[in-house]
């Protein structure tokens, strides 16, 4: 192939290509330009690419794979691949594996994670029938109780956890279809509110009669219910928590859980939603969180085209707040 | 740019640009491993960074004879002299960023082996924003961005910051667990040769300065240093 037909065919590639002559770079097409700067032609070609591994790979004589870190942010990970051509050149490029490589890790830690919090729970079960099982404990009637009732609270725990877990799974598979039913986000609210009974506060108000969008019903249920769930764990000791609705002129609702509990430290707030992660591990355990909670809320509202957020000021409270698409007949 | 050089020596002015990046890039290299050695007490990993240094001095000689033929043989000018000093000059600053890695990893196997131990969690931070400065201000030297480096010499004063609030800390630390003392010693010297990385890379940049405009940096906005120096 002639080189102008070289160049030309690479211009067209989207991902960063490069074509090295005795260490310089003599071309860059315009992806390549984009991640490594548009100074790099004419350059030796370490100056594009200076990861000792990539450095390695570019000065073996029958060229080959690597994987290199860092080219663009850092962290980020790339498989590399030099070809040599008729006549010497080398022709380079780069594909971007971090999302693969994340996804991987994401999804071990995962399982790493999920394992971690049923095992706690399940120790602490063995532990206590085992101690049940001898005979000078368990005879002793309060003893006896204790332990009954420190089993009865582990098992539970497992098993909101599996329920959460299941839940996160469903949610998960059914991701990229968007769910169309009617929903009456007022109504649910109302009727989320009333399920936590008449000794807890928690007030209802809506700016609209009713607001309808396409949804899930019992998935949007579920979604209010943590985060009232959450509000009253989280927020003061009778303190009051309040559903706001604004079903405004602008095609979306707000729906804001608000709590004036302690809050939340800011450094905590852009880590709420990973799975298993606790603000505060111990408190949420002693008060039977399984770690999923707005987890599974982003993932309900991610999957009705809504946006899931949380604000909190230490010492004032927190608001979570659900925005999601109004539905087209409802303007 | 201002040359009058043939392309053989054009190609000698970009094999020096080339090993100077090498270097970083091998600088680099090496102080992420020292730092993943030191949080995951990884005694092998802290090796071979030991033993990566040799490279990295190997290189600086290589920069050191390319350089010397370059000025004997081409008598460069102008732009073209100072990409040559400021490679010579780069090129052992960047050893001296090795050797600080070097000596993070030498500390390794003095530190005892306590994840949870608490100064600990802040070192990583402070080696991020040092590791972004060795980072940008090698981008900065390939692309000839002398925007980019005074952002990088900016940066310096907060890893200063950081390093005065690690003492802070650490000192309190021994004060409260005196069985401490001896690691909390060694992530002392970490956390100050971080520090020293810090001030590399700001020289770097100031070099970096100097190759892309002709001006010293501590002369820049100085109206009588407006003129350039070579």
């Amino acid at each position: 192939m002639a080189e102008a037909d070289q160049t030309r065919l690479l211009a067209l590639i989207e991902m960063p290509a490069l074509l090295v002559e005795a260490d310089k770079v003599t071309f860059a097409n315009r992806a390549a330009l984009a991640l490594l700067g548009a100074h790099i032609v004419g350059e030796n070609v370490r100056i594009a690419l200076r990861a000792p591994d990539a450095v390695a790979l570019i000065m073996r004589p029958d060229g080959g794979h690597a994987r290199i870190t860092g080219v663009s942010v850092p962290g980020s990970i790339w498989e590399m691949a030099c070809h040599v051509l008729d006549g010497g050149a080398r022709l380079v490029t780069l594909q971007d594996m971090s999302i693969q490589v994340s996804v991987a890790r994401a999804h071990a830690d995962f399982v790493a994670n999920a394992s971690h919090e049923l095992r706690t729970p399940l120790a602490a079960i063995i532990g206590y029938v085992e101690t049940l099982s001898d005979e000078k404990a368990g005879e002793d009637r309060q003893t006896r109780e204790r332990f009954l009732g420190i089993i009865r609270r582990e098992a539970r725990r497992v098993q909101s956890l599996v329920e959460d877990l299941m839940s996160l799974s469903r949610i998960e598979a059914v991701k990229h279809e968007a769910p169309t039913d009617p929903v009456d986000i007022v109504a649910l609210a109302r009727e989320v509110a009333g399920e936590f009974g008449e000794t807890s506060s928690v007030e209802v108000t809506s700016d609209a009669a009713q607001a309808i969008v396409g949804g899930d019903r019992s998935q949007l249920a579920q979604a209010i219910r943590n985060l009232v769930d959450n509000a009253l764990k989280y927020g003061r000791p009778g303190g009051k928590v309040a559903i706001s609705i604004e079903a405004s002129a602008t095609g979306w609702l707000l729906l804001q859980v608000t709590d004036d509990g302690e809050g939340i430290a800011p450094e905590h707030l852009p880590r709420l939603t990973e799975r298993f992660y606790r603000a505060d591990a111990s408190r949420s355990r002693s008060l039977g969180g399984t770690g999923l909670g707005l987890a599974i809320v982003k993932h309900i509202i991610e999957r009705h085209r809504g946006r899931f957020d949380v604000s909190s000021r230490l010492g004032q409270g927190t608001t979570a707040s659900i925005t999601l698409p109004l539905s087209g007949d409802q303007l | 740019m201002v040359t009058s050089s043939t392309p053989q020596f054009q190609s000698e002015i970009g094999q020096l640009r080339g090993l100077i990046a090498e270097m970083g890039g091998l600088a680099e290299v090496a102080i992420t491993d020292a730092i993943d050695a030191l949080v995951r007490h990884d005694e092998d990993l802290a090796h071979t960074v030991v033993a990566g240094d040799a490279k990295l001095d190997a290189l600086e000689a290589e920069v050191d004879r390319l350089a010397v033929r370059i000025i004997a043989l081409r008598a460069p000018m102008a732009d073209d002299l100072r990409d040559v000093i400021a490679a010579l000059k780069i090129s052992g600053v960047i050893e001296r960023i090795g050797d600080y890695a070097k000596n993070i990893a030498k500390r390794v196997g003095e530190i005892d082996d306590r994840r949870k131990f608490e100064p600990l969690t802040l070192i990583p931070v402070m080696a991020g924003i040092a590791q972004s400065m060795v980072r940008d201000v090698l981008n900065a030297y390939g692309a000839r961005d002398a925007t980019l480096a005074i952002e990088v010499i900016n940066r310096d004063e907060k890893v200063d910051n950081f390093y005065d609030s690690i003492f802070r800390n650490l000192v309190a630390h021994m004060m409260e667990n005196p069985s401490t003392i001896s690691t909390a010693a060694q992530l002392l010297f970490v956390a100050r040769n971080l520090e020293r990385i810090g001030d590399h890379a700001t020289n770097v940049a100031e070099m970096v300065y100097f190759a892309a405009t002709g001006l010293y940096y501590s002369e820049r906005g100085n109206p009588g240093g407006l003129e350039k120096v070579i």
